[in-house]
């Protein structure tokens, strides 16, 4: 099955740039990195630029609308994310586990839709 | 029965990885068995048959249905068990069907009513009844955490030993959440929850043998349900250990109790059950509680479980102790549990050892007032009337 990890943070409780739990955390996601492709099991992943870069859109009665800034006014915002494929949600978990910003944010585990009938 | 159908559906679900298909698939082969063993007689084996007629129902529907991934490979499964079937050997699959119901990523009551209802047999209106709940909000949350283990991938699995602690715990605390909820509503119930978890426990314990935790848990839990024909007096009210006529208590299952808590301890792998059911036993000293020896308990069970539900218990033991003032201190730290009743009933309690009996009347007032059953409110009545009939502050 296929998992999206979700990585939600909160930029204020984010370690800062330049300090040693800065390096940490980025040799944490080195590390993960490393251990889901030797797993085999890492398809995609990305990291977002800040919510201040972020700009929403939605149509409402065939106008589109364009606004500043992230869909929901949340503390945690969606930082990035992987997409993996195990056999289920334990080995999901366990792999979410090793993101660093478990430890300071959330990661939301979601399986993917199935669209790929009889493979 | 209850045994055979639960194995039935524990072997189905962990093939088919989909618990709803599993029941459909088990439930039509038990009506083509009302049918086909009334004409041909009962077969060899039963429950082979039942299983062999389940699958190849489930085969039937899987190919009728939308193929996906997960469809192929429950496919390939059946096949294979379908082709060599076992009747003679049927596995039992229970504990993967109970860790699968009691996964973390299923809300604790959505893990109670799958596993009373999978493992145990309940039906949906007895297990809405039992947690006072209308039948078609629990049928919905039946179906939504059996949709949710089938499409997040929960898996039928034990598991692995860097999650075994932790998972079991989950078990543990979801099958004593059980046990409580059967201890509160009494054993008059129609089907009696004190019962259910015993038999869970009893039923885990069995299935992985020589595990301390599970040891401790059912010894906390025999311990526990040896005092249930004691804890309400003839006139009602709670009572707790140390006021309960002894004569009522179950020796049967308190020896049962000591003996596999001794077996536990002895495996030296402490934990948070083991020390509950140490503390349980205690409770159950001649001739009266042990109170430094549970308050020493508490504090190891800080360790496992910093909570401030185990602090209160830890205050309350240490003023039993003979440290009232000291208890107090800790219990009015604990601001957090201001809307939980125990903690105002356990202020009180402390407040009148300390002699402040105009505290301990407010403090009994409010836990008066929050209380969950009569009982407990008749307690607290009696304990608060108590305290005029001494010098105190509203004595005379």
């Amino acid at each position: 099955m296929q998992y999206m990890l979700l990585i939600y943070n909160d930029p204020a409780k984010e370690p800062p740039y330049g300090t040693p739990a800065f390096n940490e955390m980025m040799g944490g996601y080195f590390a993960a990195n490393e251990r889901m492709k030797a797993d085999g099991v890492l398809r995609s992943g990305e990291g977002l630029q800040g919510v201040e870069t972020a700009t929403s859109l939605r149509i409402k009665a065939g106008k589109v609308e364009t606004m500043d800034g992230p869909f929901a006014e949340t503390r945690e915002h969606l930082g990035g994310y992987y997409v993996i494929d195990v056999p289920d949600l334990d080995a999901a978990l366990t792999y979410a586990a090793l993101i660093p910003s478990a430890h300071f944010g959330t990661i939301e585990v979601r399986p993917l839709m199935d669209y790929n009938p009889g493979a | 029965m209850r045994a055979d159908r639960g194995r039935l559906l524990s072997v189905l679900a962990a093939g088919l990885r989909d618990l709803s298909l599993a029941e459909e698939v088990l439930q039509e082969a038990a009506v083509s068995a009302l049918s086909h063993w009334g004409r041909a007689g009962l077969p060899a084996s039963p429950q082979g048959w039942l299983l062999q007629v389940a699958r190849r129902k489930a085969i039937d529907r899987l190919r009728g249905a939308k193929r996906s991934n997960r469809h192929a490979q429950a496919l390939t499964v059946l096949a294979r068990d379908e082709a060599a079937p076992e009747p003679d050997a049927i596995p039992d699959e229970r504990l993967r069907l109970i860790f699968a119901c009691c996964h973390p990523a299923l809300e604790p009551k959505s893990r109670v009513a799958l596993t009373l209802r999978t493992v145990c047999g309940l039906t949906t209106p007895e297990i809405a009844r039992a947690f006072l709940d209308a039948e078609p909000t629990m049928g919905q949350r039946i179906s939504r955490a059996k949709a949710k283990i089938t499409a997040a991938g929960i898996p039928f699995a034990i598991p692995e030993d860097d999650h075994w602690a932790e998972r079991l715990e989950t078990v543990l605390t979801t099958i004593y959440l059980i046990f409580t909820t059967g201890y509160v509503a009494g054993p008059d119930e129609p089907r009696d929850l004190c019962l259910e978890a015993e038999y869970l426990m009893r039923l885990i314990d069995r299935l992985r043998p020589e595990d301390a935790e599970i040891e401790g848990a059912l010894a906390m839990m025999l311990l526990t349900a040896a005092r249930r024909a004691a804890r309400i007096g003839a006139d009602g009210a709670s009572l707790p250990p140390s006021e309960q006529d002894r004569r009522l208590w179950d020796h049967a299952r308190i020896s049962e109790g000591r003996d596999i808590l001794a077996r536990a301890v002895a495996r030296r792998r402490p934990g948070p059950f083991q020390i509950k059911a140490a503390i349980a036993d205690c409770q159950m000293a001649e001739p009266r509680p042990d109170w430094p020896q549970i308050a020493a308990l508490y504090g190891a069970l800080l360790r496992f479980e910093p909570t401030p539900v185990v602090q209160l218990n830890a205050a309350v033991a240490i003023a039993e102790a003979g440290d009232p003032a000291r208890g107090l201190a800790m219990v009015e730290t604990l601001s957090d549990l201001a809307d939980y009743q125990p903690f105002h009933a356990a202020r009180a309690a402390l407040l009148a050892m300390t002699g402040d009996h105009q505290g301990a009347i407010a403090a009994y007032q409010h836990a008066i007032a929050t209380a969950q059953t009569p009982a407990e409110a008749l307690f607290l009545t009696r304990r608060m009337e108590g305290l005029g009939s001494g010098q105190g502050a509203l004595g005379a």
